[in-house]
């Protein structure tokens, strides 16, 4: 029962939604979805190359239309299904919006319990997805390395999810007196926070300037005991590449070197 | 001396204890103040070897007066000595902690005056980073056998977690390798903390804000290697560790050499991994899993087994309770089959109140298929390719590496060694065993 892919339509292979690429957008999609009677072989957002060959359907955001799916989520299927629709529209995952509109199709048919069918492809890949944004965010709490600028913690991240808006919980609650900007260089937004508000804004580039003295003699100071700390007969290359991937690496203090002062281009830490 | 060179020697004197989580404690920083924890703990990099660094991890001096056979700090090792201040020290930890270095600070020291002194030291560092910093992250202080109870109940109401390390696993060992050190001295602050945290717990239910003791509760370390303690001897005490001193975590160290002492393994010994791997297995299926020490070794020898994680080693003595069907199963049950873990046997509870659970659904729930299936049947279903050989069950409940060493040990003619470091290798019984194991039914 709960692997039966789509409750009453085939998606219609020729047939195409393009939406703003906003929350609201895609509820518009799920709105269209349902009043048109139809069920799109695909949704792509605002800069999705031209595919002239099928129709492309152009989905305005309407504001009410947005609304009234948005007030049937929690209502006809629950809360808990309301927050993975919303995380899941953060996390990378290909596709997600027609993964999403699948899942809605089917919980607005079997409800509350719906979250529960662990068999079920759509749950399971939101699920998934969504586990996998929230752990990549867990691991940058612990991977971003700020640098003094001024009185400024700075730093550049690169996560594959867009996970700013929960990292700021975690550094308001840990430094509620600084000035900070993590800026994700891979979705051009950036974490601003100042005593006690922070926000997410886009923002298109950001460069941190040289590291001054102190901020070099830290910097050196950790590379020192990042180097010291290991325990050379127990050497384990996999071991750390699993629990910290190559990716993060670029980012981070202990693998960079800083270049003489007067060399330095640009970077943060890089 | 340079801040540098202090750093490396005793963040150097200090890698050997391998406890480096940062987990038990739930904290905001205050307004004016810095620093939070989080209940799960956050690993902030990790070493070469693989292990996380979450902790600023340091001795506060490497002077010691003791002599303990298989420490580097120890009185008649030739190394420098140095010592920070607490102020320097505590400076450090909050510039490593604004630039989100570090979690915390792990602090130990070397006894350089008496145990009194060293403490009083340590307090300072902490008193300066919770009092005029206002720091609460997160801190794990050593307790220093021998120091006063006064002193100790000061260090718990600063730090979240507080261990005392056992080291050596007996009495025996411990004042052949340890003379200065004795059981009763080790064990003293160990009760004495767990009264701390007890006597809180109480405070608490009737003043809300009476100062937090050890929040993050107490662990220790063995050392796992530098004698002849059997794993049954190392788990027994373990699992009495547990439940009698309520501690968090016993964390297992396997021995790297560090000095040439007659009654130790020679420097250079490989350090045993393999076994140090086995023994956290067997304390997760204590702690998570409702495994008693003596279920574990039931008709062993009192060592964990080379080549089978325990769990599946207790599965293959116990065939007849198998195979279960895991839409009735009750929970302590689906614990126990290999390819289950915590997290899914309480997934699979939930789930099956909502539908039956299929094979296709216990692979998304993330059962270990491969493992489980020897073991489960689902809407009274096997899995679709059981295999029927007996030994074809046993690589499947192994990993690469522990197949690998099935093999070679297996293997008509014996080849060169697959693997550099340590090789387990198997008794006469255990030999016996497995050759049972994989004859065919």
């Amino acid at each position: 029962m709960p692997r039966r892919p789509d409750v009453n339509l085939a998606a219609n292979a020729a047939l195409t939604y393009r939406y703003d690429g906003s929350f609201e957008g895609f509820l518009c999609c799920v709105f269209e979805s349902y009043t048109a009677h139809e069920m799109p072989a695909a949704i792509v957002g605002p800069d999705a190359p031209e595919v002239s060959l099928f129709d492309v359907k152009e989905i305005t955001t309407d504001v009410e239309h947005a609304d009234r799916v948005a007030r049937s989520i929690p209502l006809r299927i629950s809360p808990a299904a309301d927050d993975l629709l919303r995380h899941a529209f953060l996390t990378c995952l290909p596709e997600k919006e027609m993964v999403m509109l699948r899942f809605l199709r089917q919980g607005y048919r079997y409800g509350a319990r719906f979250l529960s069918f662990a068999g079920n492809e759509e749950v399971w890949r939101l699920t998934e997805a969504v586990k996998k944004m929230l752990h990549e965010a867990h691991l940058l709490k612990g991977f971003i390395r700020f640098s003094d600028q001024q009185g400024v913690l700075v730093t550049t991240i690169g996560p594959k999810n867009f996970v700013l808006p929960f990292l700021a919980h975690h550094f308001a609650t840990r430094f509620p007196e600084e000035h900070i900007l993590i800026y994700d260089e891979n979705h051009h937004a950036a974490l601003v926070y100042r005593p006690y508000e922070s926000a997410v804004i886009p923002m298109d580039d950001f460069r941190a300037a040289p590291p001054d003295e102190e901020e070099r003699k830290f910097r050196a100071l950790w590379r020192s005991f990042y180097d010291t700390i290991e325990l050379k007969p127990r050497r384990n290359e996999k071991c750390r590449m699993t629990l910290m991937p190559k990716r993060y690496w670029s980012y981070m203090t202990e693998f960079a070197k800083d270049e003489p002062p007067a060399m330095i281009k640009a970077g943060n830490d890089r | 001396m340079d801040t540098m060179e202090k750093l490396r020697i005793l963040s150097d004197a200090a890698k050997y204890d391998v406890a480096c989580t940062s987990s038990g404690a739930q904290k905001s920083a205050r307004r004016g103040g810095i620093g939070s924890a989080e209940i799960s703990g956050i690993c902030h990099s990790f070493a070469g070897d693989g292990r996380c660094i979450s902790l600023l991890k340091v001795l506060q001096t490497n002077v010691c007066v003791y002599d303990c056979a298989y420490c580097v700090n120890r009185r008649s090792n030739d190394v420098r000595r140095v010592s920070f201040t607490s102020r320097e020290l505590a400076a450090l930890t909050i510039a490593f902690y604004r630039r989100n270095y570090i979690e915390g600070l792990f602090l130990s020291s070397g006894v350089a005056g008496t145990a009194d002194t060293a403490t009083e030291t340590m307090i300072e560092t902490l008193r300066i980073l919770r009092e005029e910093y206002r720091f609460s992250g997160y801190i794990h202080a050593k307790a220093i056998p021998g120091a006063d109870a006064a002193l100790v109940r000061r260090l718990g109401l600063l730090a979240d977690r507080l261990s005392v390390n056992i080291e050596l696993p007996s009495g025996e060992s411990l004042s052949r390798l340890a003379p200065d050190k004795t059981k009763a001295a080790i064990l003293a602050p160990m009760s004495l903390i767990r009264g701390g945290i007890d006597e809180n717990r109480r405070d608490l239910v009737h003043f809300s804000h009476a100062p937090r003791f050890a929040p993050a509760g107490q662990s220790t370390q063995m050392i796992v290697g530098a004698t002849g303690e059997t794993d049954r001897h190392i788990l027994t005490l373990t699992s009495a560790l547990y439940t009698r001193y309520q501690l968090k975590r016993v964390f297992y160290s396997a021995y790297v050499p560090v000095n040439a002492v007659h009654a130790l393994p020679p420097v250079g010994t490989p350090p045993p991994l393999w076994r140090e791997h086995r023994l956290y297995q067997a304390d997760w299926l204590l702690r998570f899993y409702g495994f008693s020490s003596d279920e574990l070794f039931h008709g062993t020898e009192g060592r964990l087994h080379p080549y089978l994680d325990p769990k599946c080693h207790w599965a293959l003595r116990h065939k007849e309770m198998f195979p279960l069907e895991v839409n009735l199963a009750p929970y302590e049950l689906l614990l126990r089959v290999p390819g289950v873990g915590v997290k899914s046997a309480w997934r699979i509870v939930k789930a099956r109140r909502a539908a039956a659970l299929t094979w296709d659904a216990l692979a998304k729930i993330g059962v270990v298929t491969k493992r489980a299936r020897h073991f489960l049947v689902a809407k009274g279903k096997r899995f679709f390719d059981a295999p029927a050989g007996n030994e074809e069950l046993l690589l499947d409940l192994m990993s690469p590496r522990e197949r690998a060493l099935y093999r070679e040990e297996t293997a008509p003619v014996r080849q060169l060694s697959l693997f550099g470091e340590e090789t387990p290798t198997l008794s006469p019984a255990e030999r016996k065993e497995l050759a049972c194991l994989a004859a065919p039914m």
